[in-house]
């Protein structure tokens, strides 16, 4: 990060009496103060993370073996459907918008987010796209069964009744997502501290302006694309149905194209994060500030003309394969851009192992080994083979597990301290990080080889050859859900009590946050602090 | 914190940024089939009437393949009354396809055509197409439907094979409310 030299703290406790949070249920409902807001939204997340964990776990442990054991092959589909969906819509992203809440106003030196109503509104919507969406589960029929995907006509013309409250879910959490992005690039822009410009920025809050970004320009498609399969299911209209002139294809167009920046959305934030951290306990600055600025950026435009390579296999001139192959490896370069300059701002410097650095470290390390099983992917003549195989699976789960969650859990033991004013307990922290780590890549490493022999996605049976690599990752899906108890147990003891935090928390960190009292009151930054 | 009018007016430009987004991703679908008409992507073939070119290129022909395809739900028989032809480019050609409605009901369908190689597809043009309107068939009856295309001459050289494959829909639900509303009896304009 830039140079940010700190003048004094200014955090005034003089006119507390009317500045503290009120009391009871009513403080969280009419809340606007970023920071209740925040926590709200990652206590949602944390919730969310531990329902579509479970999802997955009905999915693990019905493959422990092959044959049909434990749940109906429909049931098992909306497993597959819920456990992404939640996943993606319900635990990264609101656990991103929740560290955002918290942070970014923390950062940049300034009282609180730019529209704090529509903050309040914007959280307040999200628990209830999600009981629209689980609700859809009790619905006769069943729930959502066609993939996160929802490719049509199987999610129109083949899909259960509960679809119309599946799309209505989506619209909600759409309009939830294009609220928070407004209100983060209207706080990014607008309330810096005096002396904050844009490329003293820490990279936290950079990825996010970027992230920001990239959800006013996709969220609005996804409600699009959605409300087409409404008129499609209930107004007789044919977007994709091919007997009244639609194309199914042009869904997979449309889906992709918010997909694929939707996947940087869950990613970018990760970078920011990681870039806080490892300087931290590198205690070295980062290297290579402008350049991770860049990169992120040329990854979110690059995002824009990529979308087709998940659609390698519909039937593309070459032309296209070619052009959406080449144009996907390019991504590689500014990722690879960040990905060195997190090892050279490691590179002699004197590095400790804190929980938050493990997660970060384990971060670069498995993130990277899922962008290479991208880079594998992106190879049109290959990808034939490849196409809706566990190696996907197993792709995408290297790099939004060890890569996104991972990084939700570094940011939550890095920030944790400053927002509950207790240090964390490192014990558990390390085994909660060891667990998660063995769990994650016995989980997901053997996907990898069942994906390349052939074992398709989205099965609830599988032929017999596979069945040792997925007992294997069976056994590891329970570890690593298991082992977030730990973190859950950690973080309840953590806040209830705990060793008191000092405001710095690291030794080695950096940046405005650290400048305020741990706890962080819950006015900060009411006179913006002075940056030279 | 009060909203500042600057902060007001990016937010104004930002929702103004997620509605032309909204609207941009319905506007994709017109975008598309235009690509599609230009590119022969995704093997939609959208060539009515004769070709521009009527010169007939006698020095080679091509091999074209019919090809019909019923979804799961369809009950109707439907095949080509001949597999394939071989053409000159810029020939009017006719042939026909067979269907028979084996059920007990008066049923609608509509045929959807593809062409393969998607490179073709600017290439084939149909002067007359039972393919343009709906087909509605008596319980127990059939029909012939005719065909009459053209090559265009300036077909690529490389191709010697086009496949024109048809998928036929039952569209009998939809077909029943339009026939007691008005008697357009016209397939989807774009086919």
């Amino acid at each position: 990060m830039a140079t940010v030299d700190i003048d004094l703290p200014h955090v005034k406790d003089d006119d507390s009496h009317h500045h503290g949070p009120a009391k009871g249920l009513g403080r969280w409902l009419y809340t606007t103060n970023h920071k209740d807001i925040g926590s709200m939204y990652l206590i949602f997340s944390l919730c969310m993370f531990m329902i579509g964990g479970m999802m997955a776990l009905v999915i693990r442990a019905e493959l422990f073996q092959p044959g049909l054991q434990l749940v109906e092959p429909g049931f098992f589909n909306q497993m597959t459907t819920m456990h992404g969906l939640i996943m993606v819509f319900g635990a990264v992203m609101p656990a991103f918008v929740g560290l955002a809440n918290w942070m970014v106003p923390l950062q940049i030196g300034a009282p609180d987010m730019a529209l704090p109503r529509m903050n309040n509104w914007s959280f307040w919507i999200l628990p209830f796209a999600f009981l629209i969406l689980l609700s859809s589960l009790f619905m006769p029929g069943g729930g959502p069964n066609f993939g996160w995907t929802f490719y049509a006509p199987l999610s129109t013309t083949y899909a259960p009744d509960s679809v119309t409250f599946f799309i209505f879910g989506v619209h909600i959490m759409g309009a939830s997502s294009i609220m928070g992005a407004i209100n983060i690039i209207a706080t990014i822009l607008n309330m810096r501290a005096p002396g904050m410009t844009m490329m003293k920025l820490p990279l936290f809050v950079w990825t996010w302006l970027i992230t920001a970004f990239l959800l006013i320009a996709v969220m609005p498609v996804l409600a699009g694309v959605v409300t087409m399969m409404l008129m499609d299911i209930h107004f007789g209209t044919s977007f994709f149905n091919a007997a009244g002139g639609g194309d199914p294809v042009l869904f997979q167009h449309i889906f992709w194209f918010f997909g694929h920046p939707e996947v940087y959305i869950m990613i970018l934030p990760a970078f920011g994060i990681i870039s806080e951290i490892i300087p931290t306990f590198a205690r070295k600055r980062l290297f290579g500030y402008s350049s991770m600025v860049y990169a992120v950026a040329s990854i979110a435009l690059l995002s824009f003309v990529v979308w087709a390579h998940h659609m390698f296999t519909v039937g593309m001139p070459l032309v296209g394969e070619v052009f959406f192959m080449f144009a996907t490896m390019l991504i590689a370069v500014p990722t690879g851009v960040k990905v060195f300059n997190w090892i050279a701002t490691m590179f002699r410097g004197s590095m400790t192992f804190e929980t938050p650095m493990l997660f970060a470290l384990a971060f670069v390390v498995l993130f990277t080994l899922g962008g290479f099983s991208g880079l594998m992917l992106a190879i049109a003549p290959a990808d034939f083979q490849y196409h809706d195989t566990y190696f996907v699976v197993a792709h995408f789960h290297y790099v939004l597990v060890p890569g996104a969650i991972f990084s939700i859990m570094a940011a939550a033991y890095y920030w944790l301290p400053k927002w509950t004013g207790h240090v964390l307990n490192e014990t558990m922290g390390k085994t909660h990080f060891w667990l998660s780590f063995v769990g994650v890549n016995l989980t997901f490493f053997p996907m990898h080889f069942v994906g390349l022999a052939g074992m398709p996605r989205r099965i609830p049976d599988y032929a017999l050859q596979f069945a040792d690599f997925n007992s294997m990752a069976s056994v590891g899906a329970f570890i690593f859900g298991f082992s977030q108890l730990v973190f859950i147990y950690n973080v309840v003891q953590n806040v209830r009590a705990g060793q008191k935090a000092t405001d710095r928390v690291w030794e080695g960190a950096h940046g405005l946050e650290w400048t305020v009292p741990s706890p962080a009151p819950y006015h900060t930054f009411s006179t913006p602090p002075k940056i030279d | 914190m009060q909203a500042k009018p600057t902060t007001n007016r990016l937010v104004i430009r930002l929702l103004a940024g997620a509605v032309f987004m909204f609207g941009f991703c319905f506007a994709l679908v017109p975008l598309y089939d235009v690509f599609c008409d230009i590119t022969g992507l995704n093997g939609k073939n959208f060539n009515r009437g004769p070709a521009a070119d009527t010169r007939v290129d006698s020095s080679r022909t091509v091999k074209i393949q019919f090809v019909t395809v019923n979804p799961s739900d369809m009950p109707w028989e439907f095949r080509p009354t001949v597999r394939d032809l071989r053409v000159f480019p810029g020939e009017d050609k006719v042939t026909s396809f067979y269907a028979a409605n084996p059920t007990g009901n008066w049923m609608v369908a509509q045929a959807v055509p593809s062409v393969t190689p998607f490179e073709a597809a600017p290439y084939l043009n149909k002067i007359n197409c039972f393919c343009f309107d709906r087909q509605p068939l008596e319980a127990g009856s059939d029909v012939e439907m005719p065909l009459v295309f053209v090559v265009d001459p300036d077909l690529p050289e490389h191709i010697s094979t086009i496949t024109l494959s048809y998928a036929l829909y039952d569209i009998t639900g939809s077909a029943e409310v339009s026939k007691n509303s008005t008697s357009d009896d016209k397939g989807p304009a774009s086919l």
